[in-house]
């Protein structure tokens, strides 16, 4: 197993990492977190793919699309910070209800 | 070599992995961003590792900087509304505590590895698109495979990135509605800081754009360098005089979509195809392009973080 296989796996592990805690944290401040490391988890994979080129230089395209996703994760988390503040700012709360919490 | 090479390989990959265990458990929200941020730049180690210099420089700048100063300025915001609350340093270990919550875990588990198995179970070697792009750089008018890709060959996917990034603003101007004043004098140290680091940010900004057509840098990352001197600008508590406000500053911001879409469509016409350059012409064309895009970009990013509309209609 070469370091981009191994680069690779550490992309998944963060993909996952991240669609859990998307999953089973209620503060939605965690969970734009969590969408930004399931991100950086789904970049990693396509840039360690490509670098699979051997002794030349890496793939340029997936390079290109990274840079282009990084600016984009940027603006839809600033977004999403809004959408959070406005929603804490009506309701009080920065949270969604747990039902398994709220039952105790 | 090899074997220093693998240890530091290892202790990322492990590092990244542990990082971002820590930052989506952290029970304190702040601490979850400063790790954030820590992650960040430990991406950007890893996109050098791995011969991508040019997400690199985008990564340190946006991934760690900007994200990190926009995750920032909302927690500040979210714990003065929260004031009182404490809803901030509130434990989330709640899912460890029932069997049923160890649902989700094995689910991960599991995606985890089937992932993981289609990835080793790829070619381990793939040159991908790199021979066709070798093969006409010639014509792309610039020497950085990146910068031809998102410039030329893949022009189309950064007209609709920056039109991408002008959608996110309006979102944010329409739901924020008007930014508050920043109020409050910076300390000495901001201060100085500021006076002394917008040139150098500025210097730098125009280096990364010139430099990207032949080594890594380019629009996206010089915008993003812009972007921070305006971020830390805004922090300092420094702001655009209330006429520049209205309409320059919206100029600025629908630049960078309007020049794509006008080259876009004079490319059609001309040359019959969205956004083909002439070889002979490509090198201005795409320098020009990449000019007002880095102000477009450079300006949008700023004005995100201030997280709202300017506001331009009272004066002082």
């Amino acid at each position: 197993m070469s370091s981009v296989f191994f680069y690779a796996l550490v992309g998944v592990g963060l993909f996952t990492l991240g669609l859990h805690a998307l999953i089973v944290q209620t503060h939605l401040l965690r969970k734009i977190l969590a969408l930004n490391v399931m991100g950086s988890g789904v970049f990693l994979v396509l840039i360690a793919l490509a670098r699979r080129s051997g002794e030349t230089a890496p793939d340029p395209v997936p390079h290109a699309m990274v840079i282009t996703g990084i600016v984009v994760a940027v603006s839809a988390t600033a977004l999403a910070l809004t959408l959070l503040l406005k929603l804490a700012a009506a309701t009080g709360r920065a949270e969604l209800p747990d039902e398994q919490q709220d039952s105790h | 070599m090899t074997l220093l090479a693998w240890l530091f390989d290892i202790l990322l990959g492990l590092g990244l992995l542990w990082l971002g265990w820590r930052l989506l458990s952290s029970p304190d929200l702040f601490k979850a961003i400063v790790l954030f941020i820590a992650f960040g730049l430990l991406m950007a180690l890893a996109w050098v590792r791995l011969d991508a210099p040019d997400v690199a420089l985008a990564e340190a700048a946006i991934g760690a900087g900007l994200t990190g100063a926009l995750l920032l300025a909302a927690l500040a915001r979210l714990s003065s509304m929260e004031s009182g609350k404490d809803a901030t340093v509130q434990a989330e270990k709640a899912w460890l505590k029932s069997p049923a919550s160890w649902f989700p875990a094995i689910i991960m588990l599991l995606l985890a590895s089937g992932l993981g198995y289609t990835i080793l179970s790829l070619a381990p070697y793939a040159a991908g698109l790199s021979p066709e792009v070798a093969a006409n750089l010639d014509s792309s008018g610039v020497i950085n495979p990146v910068t031809a890709v998102l410039l030329n060959f893949r022009g189309y996917d950064t007209l609709l990135e920056m039109v991408v990034l002008l959608l996110a603003l309006l979102g944010v101007w329409s739901i924020g509605g008007a930014a508050e004043p920043h109020e409050g004098k910076p300390g000495p140290v901001l201060d100085f800081l500021t006076r002394l680091l917008t040139p150098l940010l500025i210097l730098v900004a125009a280096y990364l754009l010139w430099v990207g057509a032949h080594a890594p840098g380019g629009a996206f990352q010089a915008g993003s360098v812009l972007a921070a001197a305006g971020v830390l600008l805004l922090l300092a508590g420094w702001c655009l005089p209330p006429r520049l406000m209205a309409l320059p500053l919206r100029l600025v911001l629908v630049a960078g979509p309007c020049a794509f879409i006008a080259m876009a469509a004079l490319t059609l016409l001309i040359q019959g195809q969205l956004l083909e350059f002439p070889p002979a012409q490509a090198g201005i064309l795409i320098l020009v392009l990449e000019t007002v895009a880095m102000f477009s970009i450079g300006a949008t990013l700023a004005a995100l973080f201030l997280g709202g509309r300017p506001q331009h209609k009272e004066t002082p």
